[in-house]
């Protein structure tokens, strides 16, 4: 690759805390800043105190299938709503202040403002409402977006529900509506394929972190690269494995299933090298969060969950036009570590890496695998988990498929079938993930924040009527939402907001 | 109609049901029975290149045009073209771009699309040029997915028919190193 003009190379540092500054700084009502707010100088954001502080005060959701004829999307959304507010008496219709509702596709649903039949159907009119959407990231950006109706003042009380009925056109129809997520001049009529764009992105994380490395001694080209992709095929066939089976003990999930290694590695190859268990499905689903200001939350419940981090990041549509510039930095990395990196080019998320810094800056978080008890991240493929662990911190970037080797992110009591000497060092999907839960687009980031809620509520067997996913004492936990090849991503970091 | 339409069990069946009759009912494992239809849709988008225009029309001139950006202390220069520099902002001028490159990255789609289903199994490739700062994606020809790899020197070719659509150019193994 040639070196990118000087122009590229500016740390992204910078350009990141650019982005970060420029969101509305939601502050105390009563107080004013004395001055405008400069932005010129990169200046640490004050940690968690961004606003009031907000709660999630409970969820709910529908189970994901490949299809729920039975039910239009008003009453999956019904359903996850009617499960949310089951047992909290005092959090009535009346108390909910608006709404934020999101869906990915108005393609899937041929319903255009679907979100405004959703509230319709809630009985929430006249109450106020906008519908989210950001491909793959609209569940995060719900999230967050409910987030922010209470931290700004806005709102005591914001209902965030999300939704998808992706069974409304046949699987390879589906996989053209999402498609259309990408250039429709430059990317989408060479074949308009989702599962090819990830295979292109995980053939060069292999080749800069596997063929560079591992096989660095093997001078026939063709040969080490080879090699280095069944090297890379059969770590992540592990991660497909873990969620798959995490997800034995979660009713909720789509696929839930036993397998092997070879079982993943002999599945169908959809895109080389990715074969269609390490892939996610299309579904249909909902999830529902609620926040508050923390006088409601002790109101509505003894075991609040607060939101103490979010951060969100992009790049750009297409793949190919992707930088090749310098990593920005976590707080335990040095420059000298990625001295020969180009970075992202299309191995790696910029804007999962910007959104991890933010959400981790906000959170007060400098050492994640300490500081988390777990992440819920977006594995729509088993190659984008390991691409996450590096994106997010986890470990350096070009660790990731050592990541998984140690088993740092499986769980301590399921059995793989293979050794894993770290596990439960930082369990990543122990819900099983959208590769076993499902991706139903709009409702996917709150379904990640309900597992997240009941986690650190200490739940899970109650929702679950099983306790085999529950980590002990769970304290602090991310969600990580990610839309199409990395163009958008969020974090968020929620922490139990009681003592249990 | 008087006949009710056929009941299934299985969602697979209520959609070959629905491509020959056009509805069924499905009945789920609570009983719950939901009636389904066919309901077709097609159009045909007027769909305008606007500033991306240059490039498709070159194509059927057998040229790559990408941008390159016109501040001085830029210069950026982008083998997708993009009308604005995404760097600094700058407006972008046309540029010609060698027609010989390198395999950044690839892959063989087994599965696309319902639009591209047919053209299975294809080669996706992402190439990159000397002198230039980002990548062209494109369709790889005239190859197996066994002798493909990255770096591995690739020319372009150009559809003699155009359809002024980024498939009017394609990559082929190089016969000569780039």
């Amino acid at each position: 690759m040639a070196e990118p003009p000087a122009g590229s190379d500016k740390p992204y540092e910078a350009a990141a805390l650019g982005a970060a500054g420029s969101i509305m700084p939601a502050r105390s009502r009563t107080r004013t800043p004395r001055r405008p707010i400069r932005r010129k100088t990169a200046r640490p954001a004050a940690s968690g105190n961004r606003g009031r502080k907000v709660y999630m005060v409970t969820g709910g959701l529908t189970k994901f299938a490949k299809a729920h004829p039975a039910m239009d999307f008003r009453l999956m959304v019904r359903r996850a709503y009617d499960y949310a507010l089951k047992g909290i008496p005092n959090l009535t219709k009346d108390r909910i202040d608006g709404t934020r509702i999101s869906y990915f596709s108005d393609h899937f649903t041929r319903q255009l403002k679907a979100a405004s039949m959703v509230q319709d159907y809630l009985g929430m009119n006249p109450k106020g409402s906008v519908r989210i959407e950001w491909g793959g990231a609209t569940g995060g950006e719900c999230f967050q977006a409910g987030y922010e109706a209470v931290a700004s003042g806005r709102m005591d009380v914001c209902l965030a529900a999300g939704f998808e009925t992706m069974s409304r056109v046949a699987t390879w129809k589906g996989n053209e509506f999402i498609a259309l997520a990408s250039d429709t001049n430059y990317d989408f009529p060479l074949g308009g394929f989702y599962t090819g764009y990830y295979a292109l992105m995980v053939i060069r994380h292999i080749y800069e972190y596997i063929r560079r490395t591992k096989f660095a001694g093997i001078t026939d080209e063709r040969e080490a690269q080879r090699r280095a992709i069944a090297e890379g095929q059969r770590i992540m066939s592990k991660v497909s494995v873990k969620n798959h089976l995490n997800a034995l003990h979660n009713p909720y999930a789509q696929y839930p299933k036993r397998l092997t290694v070879e079982d993943v590695l002999r599945s169908e190859m959809i895109s080389y090298p990715l074969t269609r268990e390490q892939i996610c499905t299309m579904s249909d689903g909902a999830a529902v969060a609620i926040f508050c200001d923390e006088t409601r939350a002790r109101e509505f419940t003894d075991k609040p969950i607060r939101v103490i981090g979010v951060g969100t990041g992009t790049d750009t549509m297409r793949l190919a036009d992707r930088p090749f510039g310098r990593v920005p930095l976590m707080p335990r990395e040095k420059p000298s570590d990625y001295a020969d990196l180009k970075y992202p080019g299309v191995h790696s998320f910029r804007a999962g890496r910007a959104a991890g810094i933010e959400a981790y800056r906000m959170a007060g978080i400098t050492n994640p695998n300490r500081e988390l008890d777990f992440i819920e991240l977006h594995d729509a493929y088993a190659s984008s988990e390991i691409q996450t662990y590096e994106d997010l911190g986890l470990c350096k970037y070009g660790e990731g498929y050592d990541f998984v080797e140690r088993g740092d992110p499986f769980l301590k009591n399921v059995d793989y079938g293979f050794p894993v000497p770290n596990a439960g060092a930082i369990p990543v999907n122990p819900s099983g993930g959208l590769i076993a839960c499902g991706h139903p687009v709009g409702a996917t980031g709150l379904m990640q924040g309900v597992f997240a809620f009941w986690q650190l509520q200490g739940t899970i067997r109650k929702h679950f009527g099983d306790r085999a996913l529950q980590i002990p004492n769970a304290r602090r936990g991310a969600i990580h939402s990610h839309a199409g090849t990395g163009s958008a991503v969020t974090v968020s970091i929620l922490e139990r907001g009681f003592r249990p | 109609m008087t006949a009710r339409p056929p009941v299934y069990e299985k969602f697979r069946e209520v959609q070959e049901e629905l491509d020959r009759s056009g509805a069924a009912i499905f009945r789920d494992h609570d009983g719950v029975e939901s009636l389904v239809i066919r309901s077709p849709y097609s159009i045909n988008y007027i769909h305008s290149y606007a500033e991306d225009s240059e490039f498709f029309l070159a194509l059927a001139d057998g040229k790559l045009r990408g941008s390159k950006c016109t501040a001085k202390k830029c210069g950026y220069v982008y083998a997708t073209p993009r009308g604005h520099c995404m760097e600094c902002g700058a407006p972008t001028q046309w540029v010609d771009l060698p027609l010989k490159g390198r395999l950044h990255s690839w892959t063989t789609c087994h599965f696309g699309s319902e639009a591209f289903l047919k053209e299975t199994p294809y080669n996706l490739a992402l190439v990159e040029f000397d002198g230039v700062g980002s990548v062209l994606l494109a369709r790889l020809k005239d190859c197996t997915e066994s002798e493909l790899y990255v770096g591995m020197p690739v020319e372009a070719r150009f559809s003699p028919t155009p359809k002024y659509s980024i498939t009017d150019v394609w990559f082929v193994p190089a016969r000569s190193e780039a």
